[in-house]
């Protein structure tokens, strides 16, 4: 009979409910730039759309430090409280 | 009192009569109990030496191990509570003679009758079974007291370990050492710290990292004890803001904290430096690789195809480990540019691309024409277009060495000979029709260039100093190498160095 030592961190991990979609766009609108090559332009064209499409709609633009690593906690809670969707430009 | 014995060995059985005569002599008033280490001998013993008193079958070496039983004969005296009295091993006829004495006094007069002059002065002992190779680790892992916490997986009987490591998706594809409480103790020797020292913080998943995790997932890739600090220092060092080993294992492009040791302790490990010195065929350099990739893949969660994320990956994602032959190098090892001492042992992890490149030049014999094959070579990472270059790591040859050290060179000169031979006019760096990849004007601070601003020469590296350089390898071989670099600085990986701790 062979034991063996757990490798891994051991944790399972916990499965969320994805929060409800609403049906229709409206308050603020996070746009999300990563910093990777043409991830504005791609954007640009998103806030230019939506603002014909959807008028009262505010959109609002952030920016990552760097692609190459996480969000910063405090840009994550940022958009989290000052918007109703994201949209994240992961570019390339 | 306790009587620890085994039956193949002779001072045992020499020992056997007496145990029996005290265990007459003092029955009702001192209870004498032989501790027998395995199940078929103590039958043969009891046997053999028509023995009368109980024999307690200790085949699975719990109570050996608790009474710290090193060798047999080791006969304890104790009081009713436990406290021992006395202690003595092998076979020492005063020992025994002090022994009975204070046993009859004990007894209120009763006395063992034997005859001394069947006895030898002394006899020495055998090994106790519980100290034999494998067993000690084992019962030190039983044992309540036991070192480690981390959850463990009882396999079914017919089970195979190593199916099971590759069904659980525990492993980088090739087998793994299984990593039985036994194997993980003894893993664990190989270091002073706390087997639940909490080391790093693993990303993606954020998980804590413990000697011992870092110990089972060591075992699995491979390594021996002594290449336990080398694994923990290079899991410290990339488990740290400026290294971003998150971006590293995530990126799309492919990299790898390729790990360069330094120092006494390449010796002691036996680490390969020569022929071959970037793999493969040495123990050390590939598993202390394996080790940390390993950990990163079972406790961090990067795994390929989930959070590590690579096009295309490349053989460093196995292991990476490198000894700089320092011995052979004209110039001061990389650790000791970086700071240590040279008497320090010291790993190095650079985020790089997960394999090397090799740099043919055969001809050269000047330093000026070798650096300058060098620095052409170097300007293929990434692509050559792409100046402004973070980190990359030059592995020098020990031919190429010499020829550079003929003319005097310092690595400084070397750094400045890549730069110049490099350095490219803006107008070439851009992207064209023929090959679309390139830097825009807006890098180079321009919109509306003039054609002698578009001559202007930038260099491949944003800083001479960004050209990593050591000396390895085969002495016969004018071939260098390079690993190229990812996205560095503090906006990406920055390499990082760390002591290794000292085990005397």
């Amino acid at each position: 009979m062979t034991r063996i030592v757990d490798p891994t961190d051991e944790r399972v991990p916990l499965s969320r409910t994805l929060a409800s979609r609403p049906q229709r766009l409206s308050g603020v609108v996070a746009l999300l730039d990563i910093v990777k090559p043409r991830g504005d332009v791609l954007l640009d064209r998103i806030e230019q759309r939506l603002a014909e499409r959807v008028p009262g709609l505010a959109l609002r633009r952030y920016r990552k430090p760097t692609f190459a690593k996480p969000a910063p906690d405090e840009l994550r809670r940022r958009i989290a409280a000052e918007s109703d969707f994201v949209i994240e430009a992961l570019a390339d | 009192m306790l009587c620890f014995v085994k039956e193949d060995c002779p001072t045992c059985g020499l020992t056997m009569p007496l145990i029996e005569a005290a265990a007459e002599a003092f029955r009702g008033k001192v209870e004498v109990v032989a501790i027998g280490q395995d199940a078929a001998g103590n039958a043969l013993l009891v046997e053999r030496h028509r023995f009368t008193a109980p024999m307690l079958d200790d085949s699975d070496l719990k109570i050996s191990y608790s009474y710290n039983v090193e060798i047999v004969p080791t006969i304890i005296l104790a009081d009713g509570r436990g406290a021992e009295l006395r202690r003595f091993e092998g076979f020492d006829k005063s020992d025994w003679q002090r022994t009975l004495a204070e046993m009859a006094h004990l007894a209120d007069g009763s006395e063992a009758q034997i005859d001394w002059s069947a006895f030898p002065e002394s006899r020495p002992g055998c090994g106790s079974k519980s100290v034999e190779p494998g067993v000690a680790e084992r019962l030190a892992a039983q044992a309540s007291g036991s070192r480690l916490r981390a959850r463990q997986i009882e396999l079914g009987a017919d089970e195979d370990p190593f199916e099971f490591m590759f069904e659980r998706g525990l492993t980088d594809g090739l087998p793994v050492v299984p990593p039985t409480p036994e194997r993980v103790m003894r893993m664990l020797s190989g270091t002073r710290r706390d087997p639940q020292e909490v080391i790093a913080t693993v990303p993606p998943n954020l998980a804590p990292l413990t000697i011992e995790k870092v110990a089972a997932n060591a075992v699995m890739a491979g390594c021996r004890p002594e290449y336990l600090p080398v694994v923990i220092a290079v899991l410290e060092g990339v488990c740290t803001d400026e290294f971003n080993i998150h971006g590293v294992m995530a990126t799309t492009a492919g990299a790898t904290p390729i790990v360069v040791v330094n120092g006494p302790i390449r010796h002691r490990l036996g680490m390969n430096m020569k022929v071959g010195a970037l793999g493969s065929g040495n123990r050390a350099n590939a598993t202390i690789g394996r080790a940390v990739k390993l950990a990163l893949r079972n406790v961090g969660g990067a795994r390929p195809g989930e959070i590590e994320r690579t096009a295309l990956g490349g053989p460093g994602k196995y292991t990476a480990c490198y000894a700089e032959w320092e011995e052979r190098s004209p110039w001061e090892p990389l650790h000791v540019e970086r700071g240590f001492r040279a008497e320090d042992s010291v790993v190095t992890a650079f985020g790089l691309e997960p394999g090397p490149r090799l740099i043919v030049d055969q001809l050269s014999r000047t330093a000026h024409a070798l650096a300058g094959s060098l620095g052409m070579a170097l300007e293929s990472c990434w692509h050559p277009k792409l100046h402004g270059y973070g980190e990359v790591l030059l592995v020098i040859s020990p031919e190429h060495a010499d020829t550079i050290k003929r003319d005097g060179w310092s690595k400084a000169q070397v750094r400045s000979r890549i730069q110049e031979a490099s350095a490219r006019p803006i107008r070439e760096l851009l992207p064209d029709a023929d090959a679309g990849e390139g830097m825009a004007l807006r890098n180079f601070g321009l919109s509306n260039p003039t054609p002698e601003q578009l001559e202007q020469r930038i260099p491949k590296f944003r800083k001479p100093e960004n050209i990593n350089i050591i000396v390895t390898g085969g002495e016969a071989g004018k071939f260098s190498s390079a690993f190229g670099g990812w996205f560095s600085g503090p906006m990406g990986s920055i390499s990082v160095s760390r002591k290794i701790e000292e085990i005397p």
